[in-house]
């Protein structure tokens, strides 16, 4: 109910949008459309194997690939201090969070353990890391493409929006929301302190207090 | 304008939110759930970066900072509830959360 009433909003949208942009839009297409398709292919393809896959870890990765993807998309979009953040925050900070959960808790164990064992241990090895580096290599080649090619560029820089206008938006009409992030922030703070504690946090549990805190560290890591 | 057509944008957006959905409806495991959440913030950000540089607008970034800030409240409170989880009922399986079904 909830995706199709979405997508006959996005419909409506987009029809609103053909009409504001038909005279502008080439009809053709150029290097800067095939490559936004390119990275938005690797970026559905990665997302499903998010979602389809047995091993958190590996899941992870391809979530990480998948980010990486939507950054570029951003690029081309021509909203780069986005696609930075993208890499930055979301890439960098929020699944470095994920991963140092899933290593340090253990939270990864059970799908680990009752993942399918069947197939030939080698090329398991092989196809673990293949699939997520060999779409990263793909991204790389194609920013680098993006960044070298001088009409893409050209493209590029006539429709860029750059942070200086989010900068000057964000602490002008949007400085409200932005002290509201900050609260948002502090209750994620003392929720993730207050949750990951370890229940019997008393003195006669010596052994508890060293790992106690590192995981108030770990849960108060991305603000 | 951007060079790619809005459209196209928000067909990428809406097809990487139904991805996110799917994954949290038909994954038991919490943690698939919440990279699924992940998933689905992120292809909102990809309509609001759209739509803001369709109408060479930068309300569309400050937006997207906003979900960033959203998502990193969300995983860490989420992480936390994990550890819980984990600790308490030694799985991630989301039915053994289902107690209060009466």
């Amino acid at each position: 109910m909830n995706i199709s009433a979405m997508s006959v909003n996005a419909t409506q949208i987009n029809n609103t949008a053909l009409n504001l942009s038909q005279s502008h839009v080439a009809m053709g297409l150029d290097s800067l459309q095939l490559m936004f398709y390119f990275a938005a292919t690797l970026a559905i393809v990665a997302s499903l194997k998010v979602i389809t896959g047995k091993n958190t870890v590996h899941s992870l990765l391809y979530l990480v690939v998948s980010l990486l993807a939507v950054a570029v998309c951003f690029y081309l979009m021509g909203a780069p201090f986005a696609a930075g953040l993208e890499v930055i925050v979301y890439a960098g900070a929020i699944l470095v969070l994920f991963v140092f959960a899933i290593m340090m808790f253990g939270l990864g164990q059970d799908e680990t353990l009752h993942a399918p064992q069947s197939h030939a241990f080698k090329l398991s090895h092989i196809s673990l890391w293949f699939g997520p580096s060999l779409i990263a290599v793909l991204l790389l080649i194609q920013l680098i493409f993006a960044i070298d090619n001088s009409a893409v560029q050209e493209k590029l820089t006539s429709n860029i929006i750059h942070a200086k206008q989010v900068g000057i938006l964000l602490y002008g009409p949007y400085l409200l929301a932005v002290e509201i992030a900050s609260f948002l922030l502090l209750a994620g703070l003392i929720a993730g302190y207050h949750f990951a504690k370890p229940e019997g946090i008393s003195v006669n549990q010596p052994n508890v207090n060293k790992a106690d805190f590192d995981k108030q560290e770990g849960s108060g890591e991305p603000s | 304008m951007s060079a790619i057509p809005l459209s196209h944008i928000l067909i990428l957006a809406s097809i990487l939110f139904i991805i996110g959905f799917v994954g949290v409806i038909a994954r038991k495991n919490t943690l698939y759930i919440l990279m699924s959440l992940e998933v689905m913030l992120n292809a909102v950000g990809v309509a609001f970066i759209g739509a803001g540089s369709a109408w060479q607008q930068a309300d569309g970034q400050v937006m997207f900072i906003l979900i960033l800030t959203l998502a990193a409240a969300e995983v860490a409170v989420g992480l936390a509830l994990l550890i819980q989880m984990q600790r308490r009922f030694k799985s991630l399986n989301i039915d053994l959360l289902s107690k209060l079904k009466g």
